[in-house]
């Protein structure tokens, strides 16, 4: 009797109320679960269905692809005429039109090595060589003069490749910098604190602009006579510098995070200063701020866009000077979403990548 | 190679066969014969001595090459050109202002700008960007996921780019004054700037202002005599709803009592343009609206990470002690959050404000800008960038050791 009954309520399948389960269930849990939220969601649905479906109709069905300015001016929708026909222009500026080759190429090498050393099995020492060997290829191949190219100056080198020859050569030279910085900070000398100390906070306190400013208005007077320094190089001077004092902070973040015992723990086996630093305490400390440096890298990325206003073509500045043009004057929308949307895949690529690597990393 | 292994083991041997008094002899180092290099003390004294020579002598050498470059272009150091007459217009000013001014006044009229782009953002950043943190938190789905596309869209685009793309559209969108877009009658947006209507000067205002600092006082005074009773007897006074009755009562029992006054300044046309009431530049308008959307995403991300931080035991421990859940959000969530969020808010508004010196590449006339003009004018380059330093950098750390001193009332405690 007892045995029965007990299968009987094992077979018995009671089914939860269809309103708690599958996609309704979902709907009522996320979005009505009180009034106030009910009304939250209504509202929100409601300022979504005012603007996504105009947004849609203008950036797309009435929008107009590949016309001259003059059917862009009928057009009732986006003219992304603008992005199209001066593509090339917004890309690679004033890079010889015959030449442009050379820019995307590089641009898919220097892709290819970025996705190399996104693997972990691949940060070795040898990962060093290939960002190296990478690196000085992309320069050849940008400047030419050997292998039959014709010889671009780097005055030319404008569009995306200058956005990202500030950017990655700024990081990559402020590194070394940073992380000598980062050391003079924590030095128990006070000669060499004081120092690192003052030019960290000076650097941190003013913003980009100031340091670009220097950069193209009293770099000149620093120098001998005679002696003239390319405004490209000055630029990237003026960034390497402002990026060493905010690496400097990440990486004193790293070696405070370094426990004790490792630094006594290299004393102890009688290692002198460089060698404690270089086989102990950095290895560890530069790995724990990788994350940090990603999002260095990001901001560096972005505000190499300051060099519009000390005359550099960027990327943002063959955007600008695109639209300067009479016949494409009125469609700053278009060009500048095109623009924000090539920094906003870059740029979130690169946020997410940082963010999976701080996971793995924390163990 | 035998033969050297003899030499080598012999020699140890020979070391630690030594007698005691020979170790006596030899051993106790001395510091006169330590050479230089093995000396930790000298060795960091000269390491800084070589450090500072090498900062000294470069400095030295940009000295004199910007000297004899100086000379050789004929212009003069010093802030002699700050009583001259700048000869310039500038857009817009806080105080009133003439092209016949002098240069430091038209730099006074570019810090002040400064200054009002910087606090307004601050303030609009600090309330967009506390809501956006907390609507990523949302349980509501599609509001938490509209959050998080605007941080995710609005952190990884430059500010200056948002920049220029606001200054278009409003340039480029927004109709001439004439065929001004008015949403609310009395509101008026065209490509020359914003107008709003503003309530004409009454004697009831300057009284309700009063008021309002008055009713402002009482409430800190109410604060702390509730909170000694608390302390005393336990009793808890309604402290917000009473200090909000006072701030928001005191003023309109002032306007009642002055007759209600209603008149306002509306926005016409006069020639080209509007006039009259509360207007400000596209200028204004694209570099607040860039600056504060910028600024905002990161400021909610500041928010969510900060209320995250503190654990869900501490509701639930709040919520057990019988706290009712705006007693748990002021007692207990906010102040444990606060602590997270303040250092990295700080950064931000400092972050808002350097920013906005990009104001100069949109027309906007702050002190970057203004500066820009002096150097072009002027050629005092080295006196321009110095004094953009200084001014960054003061404001730096004004804020940032206000910031240190509010940090330092509210940290934990600790035994």
């Amino acid at each position: 009797m007892e045995d029965a009954s007990i299968t009987l309520q094992a077979t018995e399948e009671v089914r939860p109320p269809v309103t708690n389960i599958g996609a309704l269930g979902w709907v009522r849990q996320n979005l009505f679960s009180n009034p106030f939220n009910s009304l939250l969601t209504l509202l929100v649905a409601y300022g979504l269905y005012r603007t996504v479906p105009a947004f849609i109709k203008w950036a797309f069905i009435n929008a107009v692809w590949w016309s001259d300015s003059q059917a862009c001016n009928q057009a009732g929708g986006a003219c992304w005429s603008v992005v199209t026909r001066n593509l090339r222009f917004i890309l690679f500026g004033f890079y010889p039109y015959d030449q442009q080759w050379r820019p995307v190429f590089s641009l898919g090498l220097l892709a290819a090595v970025v996705v190399y050393s996104s693997f972990r099995r691949n940060w070795n020492k040898r990962l060093f060589v290939v960002w190296a060997g990478g690196l000085a290829l992309i320069g050849l191949i940008m400047h030419g003069g050997i292998f039959g190219l014709p010889s671009v100056e780097t005055e030319k080198w404008s569009g995306i490749s200058l956005t990202l020859l500030l950017s990655i050569f700024g990081v990559a030279a402020a590194y070394p910098f940073g992380v000598i910085l980062a050391l003079g900070r924590r030095s128990r000398l006070p000669a060499i604190k004081t120092l690192c100390v003052v030019y960290i906070e000076l650097i941190r306190g003013v913003p980009l602009i100031s340091m670009l400013f220097m950069a193209s208005v009293m770099f000149p007077l620093f120098l001998p006579e005679g002696i003239t320094v390319n405004k490209i190089l000055r630029a990237q001077v003026a960034i390497i510098m402002f990026t060493a004092a905010y690496i400097a902070e990440v990486v004193r973040g790293g070696l405070q995070a370094t426990p004790r015992g490792q630094y006594e723990a290299a004393e102890s086996l009688g290692l002198n200063y460089y060698l404690k630093m270089r086989l102990i305490i950095l290895p560890q400390a530069l790995k724990t701020v990788i994350p940090p440096t990603v999002s260095i890298l990001i901001s560096a990325f972005k505000d190499t866009s300051l060099v519009v206003i000390i005359g550099l073509f960027d990327l943002l500045r063959t955007t600008h000077v695109t639209l300067s043009n009479p016949e494409w004057m009125g469609f700053s929308t278009e060009a500048y979403l095109f623009t924000a949307s090539i920094y906003f895949v870059g740029c979130f690529v690169m946020s997410n990548f940082g963010r999976r690597l701080e996971k793995k990393l924390k163990t | 190679m035998e033969r050297r292994w003899v030499d080598v083991c012999s020699a140890i041997r020979i070391k630690f066969s030594m007698s005691a008094s020979e170790i006596e002899k030899t051993g106790a180092p001395d510091r006169g014969q330590v050479p230089l290099w093995r000396d930790p003390a000298k060795r960091a004294m000269v390491f800084q001595v070589v450090a500072l020579g090498l900062v000294f002598m470069l400095s030295y050498w940009i000295f004199s090459n910007t000297q004899a470059n100086l000379r050789k272009l004929n212009i003069t150091t010093g802030f002699g050109f700050f009583s001259k007459e700048a000869g310039f217009e500038i857009g817009e000013s806080l105080i009133p202002y003439s092209a016949a001014d002098t240069y430091a006044r038209a730099l006074l009229v570019g810090f002040l700008n400064t200054l009002k782009v910087a606090t307004t953002g601050v303030l609009l950043t600090v309330i967009l960007g506390v809501f956006v943190g907390i609507s990523r938190l949302s349980k509501n789905w599609l509001l938490a996921r509209l959050a998080t596309g605007y941080i995710e869209v609005l952190q990884n685009i430059p500010v200056l780019l948002q920049l220029f793309f606001w200054y278009g559209l409003f340039h480029t969108s927004l109709p001439g004054p004439r065929q001004s877009c008015s949403p609310v009658p009395g509101i008026f947006f065209n490509n020359r700037g914003f107008y709003f209507p503003l309530p004409a000067y009454h004697p009831a205002y300057p009284a309700m202002a009063v008021a309002l600092l008055a009713a402002c006082g009482a409430c800190y005074f109410l604060h702390r005599w509730a909170r000694a009773r608390q302390d005393k007897t336990g009793k808890i006074f309604p402290v917000l709803p009473v200090s909000l009755a006072g701030i928001i009562g005191l003023p309109l029992i002032c306007w009642l009592a002055f007759g209600m006054p209603t008149r306002l300044h509306v926005p016409h046309l006069v020639g080209f343009n509007y006039e009259g009431g509360f207007s400000f530049s596209p200028e204004f308008g694209a570099l607040l609206f860039g600056l504060v959307l910028y600024t905002s995403a990161f400021v909610a991300e500041i928010v969510r990470a900060g209320i995250q931080a503190v654990s869900k035991g501490q509701t639930e421990g709040a919520m057990s002690l019988g706290l009712k859940p705006g007693q748990v959000l002021s007692l207990v969530i906010l102040p444990q959050a606060l602590r997270v969020i303040i250092p990295p808010l700080t950064s931000q508004m400092l972050n808002l404000t350097k920013n906005s010196s990009l104001a100069v590449a949109i027309g906007y006339p702050d002190f970057v800008a203004v500066t820009n003009t002096t150097i072009n004018q002027t050629g005092q380059a080295i006196e321009g960038v110095a004094m953009i330093m200084t001014v960054y950098l003061v404001i730096s750390l004004v804020t940032s050791a206000f910031m240190n001193w509010y940090n330092k009332r509210t940290a934990l405690v600790e035994r």
